[in-house]
């Protein structure tokens, strides 16, 4: 009796996130409808609905194994690398089916960026880091100019501007994360997406990072994965809460379970499993 | 049983030496000892016998002077390492781009864990351990009667190339799969294309790796004599090669000849050749060596 209370409960708490969700959100950057994403037979997130605001910060946090990350690399189609993943409902950009027949990821992840949890800087100069987008995407104008705009705006351009031919190897953990953002930025995409941004850097490099997304917010929509629920309530303005459940099958599947403004879902969330996991009782 | 697991505390300072005897370690780093040292005697044994029986050859005259059967004092192995150079620069220009391409292929292309690329992988395993004397009666058939290029520099490079071709593939692949996924994953997020990836990132980092494989594979090559035996460079060459399609020697027939010589200078001279063969396979080992450790890896 007590399951089957617990999960009208939950329905409940879901069918109202969805329904405050569409009314908050006026000029969605993604829509999100029924999204699950499988590793072959064995589907790792199941059902999101969501939509995420233009220009706002967006975090997704929750424990391991709850699909996060999985969802954030099918919104550039990084997951298309993985042999056996696939992608069902419907994800949406601007209105455009991401996953349509006509769609090129290319193009996808030209205009959706990409930061990742370990810096992977190219073993190459810093320049040439920054470079890189521009030059296979053949930009055009001034790649110099390019170049010191992205760094300025990665707040990395004092630190670096004397040592341009330097192998970006020569730079700190923080500093190789400032570079990978200038490089991101320098392919001017809409999104940045960010897996994990600071989970190998120490905190005065991670209060760098936090400083520069609410540079960049506005300018450009984020949306951050992490584990550390402080830092979704310092810098994100919605937060989506997911966990992963075990199934009759006994298979553990990430859902969404709580969506909404940071401060809301972090003062006064509507479920309990959010309650838990943001006053620290799991995860 | 609370009691069996409690710490000792009766401590005895003679617990802490030795208990039992360790024969039995010691015999076996013996072993070892004798195991290593049989191979680096072989080798020390090899070397002083060749440097000393071919000392009064190991002139400049050498390698300047072209064979001669009458005046072994005043022959040389010149035509032997021009041949040589031939054959192997060529070789090389054929194996490589081939080799790299395909495991670049294999590597960035085809389906991972695929069973076109199961099927291709266990069969370059297989190539790469078929005897070379096999690749010699293939390029007998194929390129010097059925393409009728005869007994030419082209023939034994396209044989040689054959024989390397599987070395190339598997230590290219090797290298490319040593650079790590997230360069990959940062190119491609970067909105760059496959190819733009594999030949602006994981071609350039894999650079170090796939150069020491292909040397060692040259290496290899250079040493060869069983296929072009075959091929029929046995041949008494005074003339260094002009093209593709001249006749040729090599070192290592050259090296052969001679030892069937009954006569002593010219064993003096195949030692002194064997010197010189061994100081070039030692070169470009060295060549080798020195590029992978130059460029440790970063990640």
């Amino acid at each position: 009796m007590n399951e089957l209370d617990a999960s009208i409960r939950i329905a409940e708490s879901l069918s109202e996130t969805r329904h405050e969700v569409s009314i908050d959100i006026p000029n969605p950057v993604f829509t999100l409808n029924g999204v699950s994403v499988y590793y072959g037979e064995y589907e790792a997130i199941r059902d999101v609905s969501l939509d995420i605001a233009q220009g706002e910060i967006t975090a997704f946090i929750g424990p391991s194994g709850c699909g996060k990350s999985t969802l954030l690399r099918s919104f550039n189609r990084m997951n298309d690398l993985i042999v056996g993943a696939r992608i069902t409902g419907r994800l949406a950009y601007h209105g455009t089916d991401l996953y349509g027949p006509e769609v090129d990821p290319i193009e996808v992840r030209r205009r959706i960026g990409m930061v990742f949890q370990k810096p992977n800087v190219f073993p190459k100069s810093i320049y040439d880091n920054v470079a890189y987008g521009p030059r296979v995407n053949k930009t055009k104008g001034n790649l110099d100019d390019l170049v010191e705009e992205s760094l300025t705006r990665a707040a990395l351009w004092d630190e670096v501007k004397d040592n341009l031919k330097k192998s970006a190897y020569a730079l700190s953990g923080g500093q190789q994360q400032r570079l990978v953002i200038a490089r991101c930025i320098a392919v001017r995409p809409e999104v940045i997406l960010m897996d994990e941004p600071c989970a190998s850097l120490d905190p005065i490099a991670t209060a760098k990072i936090e400083d520069l997304m609410h540079e960049l917010a506005g300018d450009y929509t984020i949306v951050i994965v992490t584990h550390n629920m402080q830092q979704a309530a310092r810098v994100s303005d919605r937060t989506a809460f997911f966990t992963a459940e075990v199934d009759d099958a006994g298979e553990r599947h990430g859902r969404l379970i709580e969506y909404g403004p940071t401060r809301q879902l972090f003062s006064a969330p509507v479920d309990q499993r959010t309650e838990d996991y943001i006053s620290g009782r799991f995860g | 049983m609370s009691m069996q697991t409690r710490p000792d505390s009766d401590f005895n300072p003679a617990d802490l030496g030795q208990q039992s005897n360790r024969a039995w370690d010691r015999v076996f780093m013996w072993l070892l000892f004798i195991s290593l040292a049989i191979g680096i005697i072989t080798l020390v044994v090899l070397l002083v016998y060749v440097v000393t029986k071919g000392w009064p050859r190991l002139d400049l005259g050498l390698i300047t002077n072209m064979p001669s059967i009458r005046n072994p004092e005043q022959s040389g192995v010149q035509s032997a390492l021009m041949g040589s150079i031939w054959v192997i620069g060529f070789t090389a220009i054929i194996a490589l781009p081939i080799g790299i391409l395909a495991a670049i292929y294999l590597e960035e292309f085809s389906k991972q864990g695929g069973r076109f690329q199961r099927l291709v992988e266990v069969n370059i395993q297989n190539l790469a351990a078929v005897p070379s004397i096999v690749y010699g009666i293939l390029g007998l058939a194929v390129f010097a009667r059925a393409l009728a290029l005869g007994q030419s520099v082209i023939t034994a490079s396209l044989t040689l190339a054959l024989l390397i071709l599987p070395v190339i593939i598997i230590s290219t692949r090797e290298a490319l799969r040593a650079v790590p996924r997230n360069i990959r994953d940062g190119s491609l997020a970067l909105g760059a294309t496959e190819w733009q990836t594999a030949y602006r990132q994981t071609l350039p980092a894999a650079t170090p790796g796939i150069a020491t494989g292909v040397i060692l594979s040259l290496s290899r090559a250079i040493g060869e004599a069983a296929p072009l035996l075959l091929l029929g460079a046995v041949t008494f060459v005074t003339f260094n090669p002009d093209g593709m399609l001249s006749g040729y020697t090599t070192l290592p027939i050259q090296i052969f000849n001679w030892t069937k010589e009954p006569r002593e200078e010219f064993q003096v001279l195949a030692a002194a050749a064997i010197v010189l063969l061994l100081v070039i396979l030692l070169a470009m080992n060295f060549v080798a060596i020195w590029i992978r450790n130059r460029t440790q890896r970063r990640w």
